[in-house]
């Protein structure tokens, strides 16, 4: 990085510490906490749709749909994540290869399965064998967000769930009242109103969601804890220019502040989603806004 | 096997005329000297060293992905890359599963490491990595093992006293011995068999090509120059 | 083997009783089972003890938090603060960096570097954390008519706190209080990827699964067997409460008495 970086051994005290934090190593680093930040964004909104389609089917008339609707919810709340990371990433990647291979390759005759290897024709490979790097980089990162997804997609649907039934019924009744149909007082009644109700469970979801990121590495994305836990190691000077003790500590340290600083900020954030939120709602907190400016 | 003999020659055929094919190697990046990430973060070591050098000889377009060692294997068999190149020894119970290349380095014995000369390993308690072959042995021997979950945490075990020795491969405990006073025991385990590189079983052609060019290697005595330059195990 | 012989071996292979050596070849469902079933008693064990403990220190702080005085106040505020806004695994490793430390200097600190001992601890102080936060929040929804009417009755003090406020807090908190033990247990399972040694291979439920992972280079069968406990924990789980919930609300009158709302009130 800096012109005087040539020969670490001869560098001491902070020139030495500007040289190794400035490494490519190091970049990676930063850099992973952009990707944290970037899943996070990405997930959270896949996550909610998830969890109103989950919501929505665990709601419905027709009966299979609140089977599989209360089913998802239900089996995946029950799994701990960790646990659903570990073979669900591999075996979504299996279930796409397999579709693109029955639409791709209809002429195949060679069985998929052969013993234990799981053996597409090229052209259903995600991605193609020829895609440079990152693609399959971004192809990782989509899997991993999806998972993500779908599990915390499970407790956003028991969350919605909660909320959609906590819309007083008198609102729904006025809706049907005014002679809104079922589709109406369901769009432009109950779901413009039943935020205020998901809004703690929400704000808690995402609390959980930021404390998972450190499993991402199970997924094979190389998130921060990753490098902190490859930086950390100890470095010997045969393999490093920067050879040290082990820093496991010091790394760690900085990402308990980081994970620390993100959470508060999040319920700050969260603070004032919910004062806007409960803005003219019949509740307690709407009614204290009410009070409070008249 | 007539047919897979059949469809090499067939595809050594193609080959000359298609382009270099993209290969994808899986490897670790933790366990130096053999991989690797170093300061620039880039994949490094004997391995990677090794990798490239046997690509080029096999004119296969080689790219690296890292991968957690826990689940490499299911990786390979699902097709998310096509080689395992990560100081993996050949087995029996990963032969099942999985074809080895040739060895690429001879069997090499592991070793342990303590704080003073004379601890018995039998009637210590002995540090291994979880899910290990060395964590294996102890615990067929019906000695005190504990376990912890990266290798690095044996060895921080040894120095405050959790464990009295730890079980690992030598080429990895020698870059340890001298820090804080670890000595390395005389005794040794030959547990484990020679590194090769790990190929799904339905992927004959490209064992073929590399076991092709690890001969090669091995026949002009390149092999064995990168064996001493990265002090990985003994020369073939 | 019989299923039966395997069941006698193995069943409680992981508080070190039956067989010393793990299965190493020829893996049958029958063995997957029994192993990491064996392993689910470690996840019980450090989720009944977390829990029972932790109820009573994350009633202590809650107190702490609501309190007037600053010195009581802060610290609450701040233990609840690290332990909710930090990763889990984070936590294990600091504890264990300092239970190795703490050791040194005092030998009676020895078994808390073990994971039966120093995991539960972590545990407990995470789980007490959380739903001290969750105890906090129902105290301060308590309706104010109640502690009127108490005072009116001449319900002071002490007897106050274990007639009105306590109950009253209980019954607030219980749905939120119902997913904290369910994510509590769900934590458990971390225990295994933590810095916590393992000795002589007994486990909890995740390393038997991760065993039988490594060696059949298969994750299809050893991690879903391993949900599906998780899965019967997690129903038992919230049956318990239930039960717990109905006697809390056992005064209302029976139309009034909903089952407890399973809602995510708490984040880890």
């Amino acid at each position: 990085m800096f012109s005087y970086c040539t020969d670490p051994q001869t560098l001491e005290g902070l020139k030495w510490l500007s040289c190794y934090l400035t490494t490519g190593k190091h970049m990676s680093f930063y850099l992973s906490f952009g990707t944290v930040l970037v899943l996070l964004a990405i997930t959270a909104p896949t996550a909610l749709g998830f969890g109103f389609l989950g919501a929505m089917a665990a709601r419905a008339r027709f009966a299979p749909f609140r089977w599989i609707g209360k089913s998802y919810t239900a089996i995946v709340r029950g799994v701990p994540d960790i646990a659903f990371f570990l073979f669900f990433v591999i075996a979504l990647d299996q279930a796409f290869e397999w579709m693109r291979h029955k639409v791709k390759c209809p002429d195949w005759t060679d069985p998929i399965r052969q013993g234990n290897d799981f053996v597409v024709c090229d052209a259903a490979k995600l991605p193609l064998s020829t895609s440079p790097q990152w693609v399959h980089e971004t192809y990782g990162f989509f899997v991993a967000v999806l998972t993500f997804a779908i599990v915390f997609g499970a407790f956003a649907a028991n969350v919605l769930y909660g909320a959609m039934r906590a819309v007083p019924r008198a609102q729904m009744e006025t809706a049907e009242a005014y002679g809104m149909s079922q589709r109406q007082s369901f769009w432009r009644i109950m779901v413009p109103q039943m935020w205020v109700y998901a809004l703690p469970g929400l704000s808690n979801l995402w609390m959980i969601l930021i404390k998972a990121t450190p499993l991402l590495f199970l997924l094979g994305v190389e998130d921060a804890v990753y490098w902190a836990k490859e930086l950390g190691a100890t470095k010997t000077a045969k393999f490093s220019d920067y050879p040290h003790t082990n820093w496991h500590m010091q790394y760690y340290f900085g990402l308990l502040v980081f994970y620390l600083a993100f959470t508060s900020l999040s319920e700050r954030v969260f603070k004032r989603i919910s004062a806007r939120l409960s803005h003219g709602q019949a509740t307690a907190a709407g009614e204290a806004q009410r009070k409070a400016a008249a | 096997m007539k047919k897979l003999i059949l469809t090499t020659a067939a595809l050594a055929v193609t080959a000359g005329f298609a382009m270099a094919d993209t290969v994808r190697l899986g490897t670790e990046g933790a366990y130096a000297p053999w991989n690797f990430v170093n300061d620039a973060g880039e994949i490094d070591g004997f391995e990677r060293e090794l990798g490239d050098e046997l690509c080029k000889r096999a004119s296969l377009d080689c790219t690296w992905v890292k991968n957690d060692w826990d689940s490499i294997i299911p990786n390979l068999v699902s097709g998310n890359y096509d080689a395992i190149i990560a100081g993996m020894s050949i087995t029996a119970e990963r032969d099942e599963v999985i074809d080895f290349t040739q060895a690429y380095t001879p069997p090499d014995p592991s070793s342990y490491v303590a704080m003073s000369a004379d601890v018995n390993p039998e009637t210590a308690v002995v540090a291994a990595q979880a899910a290990t072959i060395q964590a294996a042995f102890v615990a067929n021997n019906g000695w005190t093992l504990i376990e912890f979950a990266s290798p690095e945490e044996t060895v921080a075990a040894v120095k405050n006293g959790e464990a009295d020795a730890v079980l690992a491969d030598k080429s990895f405990l020698d870059t340890m011995v001298g820090q804080d006073g670890l000595v390395m025991l005389e005794r040794m385990e030959a547990i484990g068999g020679g590194v090769g590189m790990g190929i799904r079983e339905s992927d004959g052609e490209l064992r073929a090509k590399f076991d092709t060019a690890i001969q090669s290697m091995k026949d002009d005595g390149t092999l064995n120059t990168l064996i001493a330059k990265w002090e990985v195990s003994s020369q073939w | 083997m019989s299923c039966l012989q395997t069941i006698q071996d193995y069943a409680f292979r992981s508080i070190g009783y039956g067989e010393r050596l793990l299965p190493r070849s020829d893996f049958t469902l029958c063995e997957q089972f029994t192993l990491i079933g064996s392993g689910m008693i470690w996840n019980i064990y450090y989720g009944l003890v977390a829990i029972f403990f932790g109820f009573f220190f994350a009633v202590t702080l809650a107190m702490g938090k609501n309190s007037h005085h600053a010195y009581l106040r802060k610290p609450a505020e701040f233990f609840i603060y690290v332990f909710r806004g930090s990763p889990l695994f984070i936590q294990f490793f600091f504890a264990y960096a300092v239970f190795l430390s703490l050791k040194q200097v005092y030998p009676i600190f020895q078994p808390l570097t073990a994971a039966w001992m120093g995991a539960t601890v972590v545990l407990l102080l995470n789980t007490s954390a959380y739903s001290a936060e969750i105890f906090f929040g129902a105290l301060r929804s308590i309706p104010k008519g109640d502690l009127e009417a108490a005072d009116a009755y001449g319900i002071m003090g002490l007897n106050r706190f274990k007639r009105i406020t306590f109950p009253t807090m209980l019954r607030l908190a219980w749905p939120s209080y119902t997913n904290e033990a369910i994510f509590l247990f769900h934590a458990t399972a971390l225990v295994s990827f933590s810095s916590f040694p393992v000795r002589g291979q007994k486990g909890d439920a995740l390393y038997y699964a991760n065993y039988f992972a490594d060696k059949t280079f298969n994750p299809f069968v050893p991690y879903p067997i391993l949900a599906g406990y998780f899965i019967i924990l997690t129903l038992a789980v919230i049956t318990v409460y239930g039960i717990a919930n109905r006697h809390l609300n056992r005064h209302l009158p029976q139309e009034k008495r909903k089952p407890a709302r399973i809602r995510i009130n708490l984040f880890r």
